[in-house]
C-alpha cells in the first residue's frame, strides 16, 4: 500500500469510528449514561440494511434515510422505557452510572441473542458500489468514498444541529451543566431522552454505513462500542470536534498496524491507545473528562 | 474474637468438611458436574464481589482473567507439576489485574469500567494472534490427569479461602476502608485513606480467585480455543450470580449462584439458542427488581421489623 | 513564630477562567481566620487547593514549613489538615459511630476496634450526637449532619481544620449552638480557616479576615477593620457609580 492508500483508508476508517463516536458522546454527555449497548444499535441496522439490499432490493442509501428516523426512535423508547426508572431510582451521579452500566449491559446480551436467533453467527456482507475509483493515483473502492462523504455530512449536520439550533443550544446546556439546566427552564429528562434519540440516529446511520463495505457478524457489536467508549473518551466527553479527531487518531492507527505489522493486531491498537491517554491524559486529548 | 464469630467460624468450617465429603457419596456424574459448575460459578462471584460489591466499580472482566488461567492449563498442564501450573497462572492474573488496576483505578470508576468491557475481547485477540502465527495451531487440547473430583476438591478449597477472606477484610481497617470508598470516594480519600492502593489490592486478589479458578476448571473442557476461553457468557453469569445475590453480603454470590446455575442449566439444555436472550431477560429483571440482591431484600426486611 | 499555614502566590485557572489569583495569606496556630468574599470569588477553590482537592496551576502551599502543594488529599489529611465540605458529605449508609471511626482509623496513630468505639462516642458526645451513634447518617437533620462532618473531621485529631461555610443555612438557634461549638475548639487552642457568609458566626468567631473577589484578595486584617473597608463593602453590594461587570 502507498501513502495514499493509507491516507484514504484511514480517513474512512477514523471517520467511521468519529461518526459512531460522536452519537455515544451526545448520549454520554447530556444523559450521563454509559450505553454499553450502543453496538447492538450500529449492528441491528446493518442487517437491516443487509435485508433491504438482499431480501427486497432497496438501495442503500435509501436504507440510511430510513433508519435515521427509526434509530431515533428506538433509543429514545430505550431511555424512555428502560432508564427513566433507573433515573427516578437513583437521581443522578455515581449510583445512576453503576445502573445504567448494568442494565444496559443487559439489554445488549438481549439484543445479541435476538440477532443471534434471526442471523445466526456469521458474517454477513452485500455489494454495493464496489467499482474501483481512480483518485490522485490510487484505487479505492466508490463505497468507502461514499462512507467517508456521508460520515462527514452527518458529523457536519450534527454539529450545526448543536450549535445553530436552539434544541441544539438546549442539549448542549444539560451537557454542560446538568444541576443549573433546569433554573432556566429546561426539562433535563425530556432533553436526555433527545439526546438519546440523536445518538440513536447517528449510530443507526453508521451502521449503514458500515454494512456497505465492512462484512459484519452479529458478536460484533461489543466491539465496536468499545471502539466508541475509547474515542469518546479520547477526544473527551460532549466534545464533538474531539470524537472526529480521536476517531481520526483511532482509524489511521488501527490501519497502520495492520498494514505494518498484522491486521490481527487492531484491538491491542485500540488498548495501547486508551492505555496511553489514560496515563497521560485522562481528560481527553481535548476537552473535558468523564466526571 | 467473640463468642458469636467463634461460633460462626466454627459453622463454615463444619460445612466445609460436609461438602467436602460430597464426591465420596455422590455417584451420580452428572449431578456431581452440577456441583462443580456450582462451586465455580460461587468462587467467581465471590471474587467479583470482593472487589467490585465495596467499591461500587463494576468489572466487566471476569472472564479475561478465567480464560488466562484456563490457557495456562492448556499450554503447561502437561509438562509441568499441577502446582506450578496454579503458581502461573496465579501470577500472570495478578500481573494481568496490577496492568489495568494501576493504569485506570486512579482515575473515576467510568474508565475502568470501559476498560475492563473489552478486556477480554482484547486479551483473546492478542491469544489467538499469538496462536495463529507463533503455534500455528488455533485450538489447543488440554491432557491433564485430574479427576472430577479432584477439581471440586480444588474449587471447594478456593471458595474456602475467597470466602475466609472476604469475612477477615471486613472486620479490618480494610474492610473500613472499602466501605467508606464505596459510600464516598471524597471522603474516603479526606480521611487519609489511599484510596488507589486499597483498589488496586482487593483487584489484584479478585483478579487472582479467577484466574486459578480458570485454570481448575481448564480440564473439564478437553478441547480449547480462545472463543471457548474466553467466553462472554462467563463475565455475564458471573456478574448476574453476584448481583442476584447481593454483592455486599458475605454469602449473598452463593445465593446467587445455586438457583442461577440451575436455571440456567435447565435454559442451555431446553432452549439452546434462545439462551443468550433469555440469561439477558433474567439479568434486567434482576436489576430492576432486586437491585440490592436477595441478600439486600433479607437485611431490608430485618431493619423494617419482620412482622410485615 | 512562623506561621501555621501559608498560601503563597496560589493560582487557579480552569482553561480560560482564572479562579484564584495569586493568592497569599498566612494563618497562624491558634488562629480563625475568616475566609470571605462574594459569591464566585473563589473562596471554596482556595479550599480545595489547600486540601488538595484540587490541583494548583501555580504557587505553593505551606503547613507547618512543609510543601503540601501537589500532595494527594489522602497524605494532606494525614499531616493533620481537616476540612468539611460546602455540601455536607457523610456516609449515609453507615451509622454515625461508623461516621467517626472511619476519620479515626486511618490517620498515623489511627484507632481500630474496642478503641475506636469509645474514642467515637466521644466525639459524638461533644458535637451532641452521643445519643444518635447507632443511627444511619442519611437519617439524621441537616444539622445534624454536619455536626457529624464536623466530627469525623476532629477524628482526624488536626491540628487545621477547614470549615466550608459549615454554618450555612441554620436556623438562629441551631447557629447559636454551631458558634458555641467552635468557639469552644479555638478556646482549646485550633487552628480554623473557615470560609463564611454569616456575619454574626464572623464577628463571633474569628479574628482576622482575608476577602476575596473574582480570584484576589482584597483585604486581609483584623475583623472589624476589614468589613468597614470600602473595597470590601463595594465587592459585595457593589457600587452606584462605577460601572459593574455581573459576579458570577
Amino acid at each position: 500500500m502507498n501513502l495514499l492508500d493509507i491516507l484514504l483508508a484511514g480517513s474512512t476508517l477514523g471517520g467511521l469510528y468519529g461518526l459512531i463516536a460522536m452519537g455515544l458522546t451526545v448520549q454520554y454527555g447530556v444523559a450521563r449514561i454509559m450505553n454499553l449497548s450502543y453496538g447492538e444499535f450500529l449492528i441491528a441496522p446493518a442487517f437491516l440494511a443487509y435485508l433491504g439490499v438482499t431480501a427486497w432490493g432497496l438501495s442503500p442509501i435509501l436504507m440510511l434515510l430510513l433508519v435515521l428516523p427509526l434509530g431515533f426512535i428506538v433509543q429514545w423508547l430505550v431511555y424512555q422505557l428502560l432508564l427513566t426508572p433507573l433515573v427516578r431510582r437513583t437521581g443522578a451521579g455515581p449510583a445512576l452510572e453503576v445502573d445504567s452500566i448494568l442494565a444496559t449491559f443487559g439489554l445488549m446480551f438481549v439484543v445479541q441473542g435476538v440477532m443471534m436467533v434471526a442471523f445466526g453467527g456469521n458474517y454477513h456482507s452485500y455489494t454495493y458500489l464496489s467499482t474501483p475509483v481512480q483518485i490522485l493515483g490510487s484505487t479505492v473502492a466508490a463505497n468507502r468514498l461514499l462512507v467517508l462523504g456521508v460520515a462527514i455530512a452527518l458529523g457536519l449536520g450534527l454539529y450545526l444541529l448543536l450549535t445553530r439550533t436552539r434544541m441544539g443550544t438546549v442539549v448542549r446546556a444539560v451537557s454542560v451543566a446538568p444541576r443549573f439546566a433546569p433554573l432556566v427552564g429546561i426539562d433535563v429528562r425530556f432533553t436526555a431522552a433527545l439526546a438519546f434519540g440523536m445518538g440513536g440516529a447517528m449510530v443507526a446511520a453508521s451502521g449503514v454505513l458500515v454494512s456497505m463495505f465492512l462484512p459484519f457478524s452479529a458478536a460484533m457489536g461489543t466491539m465496536f462500542a468499545m471502539k466508541a467508549l475509547i474515542v469518546v473518551i479520547m477526544g473527551g466527553v460532549g466534545n464533538l470536534m474531539g470524537c472526529l479527531l480521536a476517531g481520526m487518531m483511532l482509524g489511521f492507527a488501527e490501519t497502520l498496524v495492520a498494514t505494518f505489522i498484522d491486521p490481527g493486531l487492531t484491538l491491542a491498537v485500540n488498548y495501547a491507545l486508551f492505555l496511553g491517554v489514560l496515563l497521560l491524559r485522562p481528560t481527553g486529548l481535548f476537552g473535558k473528562g468523564a466526571r | 474474637m467473640s463468642r458469636r464469630d467463634a461460633m460462626a467460624w466454627g459453622a463454615g468450617a463444619l460445612a466445609l468438611a460436609g461438602l467436602a465429603t460430597v464426591p465420596q457419596w455422590m455417584h451420580n456424574d452428572y449431578y456431581l458436574s452440577l456441583l462443580i459448575s456450582v462451586l465455580m460459578y460461587s468462587v467467581l462471584a465471590s471474587a467479583w464481589a470482593l472487589f467490585s460489591g465495596p467499591t461500587r466499580y463494576v468489572s466487566l472482566a471476569t472472564v479475561a482473567f478465567f480464560g488466562v488461567g484456563a490457557y495456562t492449563t492448556a499450554v503447561f498442564g502437561e509438562t509441568l507439576p499441577w502446582a506450578a501450573v496454579l503458581l502461573i497462572a496465579l501470577g500472570l492474573g495478578v500481573a494481568m489485574a496490577l496492568v489495568v488496576g494501576l493504569a485506570t483505578l486512579r482515575l473515576s470508576g467510568v474508565y475502568f469500567v470501559i476498560f475492563s468491557f473489552g478486556l477480554a475481547e482484547l486479551v483473546k485477540q492478542l491469544v489467538t494472534w499469538y496462536e495463529v502465527n507463533i503455534t500455528k495451531d488455533l485450538g489447543r487440547y488440554v491432557f491433564v490427569d485430574i479427576t472430577a473430583q479432584d477439581i471440586y476438591w480444588q474449587l471447594l478449597v478456593l471458595l474456602a479461602l475467597v470466602l475466609g477472606l472476604r469475612a477477615w477484610i471486613a472486620r479490618t481497617r480494610l474492610g473500613l476502608a472499602l466501605r467508606v470508598i464505596g459510600e464516598d470516594e471524597t471522603v474516603a480519600v479526606h480521611v487519609g485513606i489511599n484510596t488507589t492502593r486499597v483498589k488496586v489490592l482487593l483487584f489484584t486478589l479478585s483478579a487472582a480467585f479467577m484466574t486459578v479458578a480458570g485454570a481448575i476448571m481448564a480440564p473439564r473442557w478437553t478441547y480449547l480455543d480462545p472463543t471457548i476461553a474466553f467466553a462472554p457468557a462467563i463475565s455475564f453469569q458471573t456478574l448476574i450470580m453476584a448481583l442476584l445475590g447481593g454483592a455486599g453480603s458475605l454469602f449473598g454470590p452463593l445465593l446467587g449462584a445455586v438457583p442461577l446455575v440451575l436455571l440456567f442449566e435447565f435454559l442451555s439444555a431446553n432452549f439452546p439458542n434462545h439462551f443468550a436472550i433469555l440469561v439477558g431477560l433474567v439479568f434486567m429483571v434482576i436489576v430492576y427488581a432486586v437491585p440490592n440482591g436477595i441478600s439486600g431484600w433479607l437485611r431490608r426486611r430485618k431493619h423494617h421489623g419482620g412482622g410485615k | 513564630m512562623k506561621p501555621l499555614l501559608e498560601l503563597k502566590g496560589l493560582t487557579k485557572r480552569f482553561g480560560g477562567l482564572v479562579a484564584v489569583n495569586d493568592l497569599s495569606f498566612d494563618v497562624h496556630a491558634g488562629e480563625v481566620v475568616g475566609l470571605l468574599g462574594p459569591n464566585g470569588s473563589g473562596k471554596t477553590t482556595a479550599m480545595n487547593l489547600v486540601s488538595g482537592a484540587l490541583p494548583l496551576t501555580a504557587g505553593e502551599v505551606r503547613f507547618d514549613g512543609r510543601t503540601i502543594s501537589g500532595l494527594a488529599s489522602h497524605q494532606i489529611a494525614r499531616l493533620g489538615v481537616a476540612r468539611t465540605f460546602q455540601l455536607v458529605r457523610v456516609l449515609g449508609g453507615m451509622h454515625c459511630r461508623d461516621n467517626v471511626a472511619a476519620g479515626l482509623a486511618f490517620r498515623p496513630g489511627g484507632l481500630h476496634g474496642r478503641a475506636a468505639e469509645r474514642a467515637a462516642q466521644q466525639l459524638l458526645e461533644r458535637v451532641g450526637l452521643g445519643a444518635q451513634a447507632e443511627l444511619p447518617a442519611a437519617e439524621l437533620t441537616y444539622i445534624d449532619q454536619k455536626r457529624l462532618e464536623l466530627a469525623r473531621a476532629l477524628a482526624l485529631a488536626p491540628r487545621l481544620l477547614l470549615l466550608d461555610e459549615w454554618l450555612a443555612g441554620l436556623n438562629p438557634t441551631e447557629l447559636q449552638q454551631g458558634i458555641a461549638l467552635i468557639a469552644a475548639l479555638r478556646d482549646e487552642g485550633m487552628t480554623v480557616l473557615m470560609v463564611e457568609h454569616v456575619m454574626d458566626a464572623v464577628h463571633a468567631l474569628c479574628s482576622r479576615c482575608v476577602v476575596m473577589n473574582t480570584g484576589s484578595r482584597i483585604a486581609d486584617g483584623p475583623t472589624r477593620e476589614v468589613l468597614s473597608d470600602a473595597r470590601v463593602i463595594e465587592a459585595y453590594l457593589g457600587s452606584d457609580d462605577v460601572e459593574e461587570t455581573a459576579h458570577a
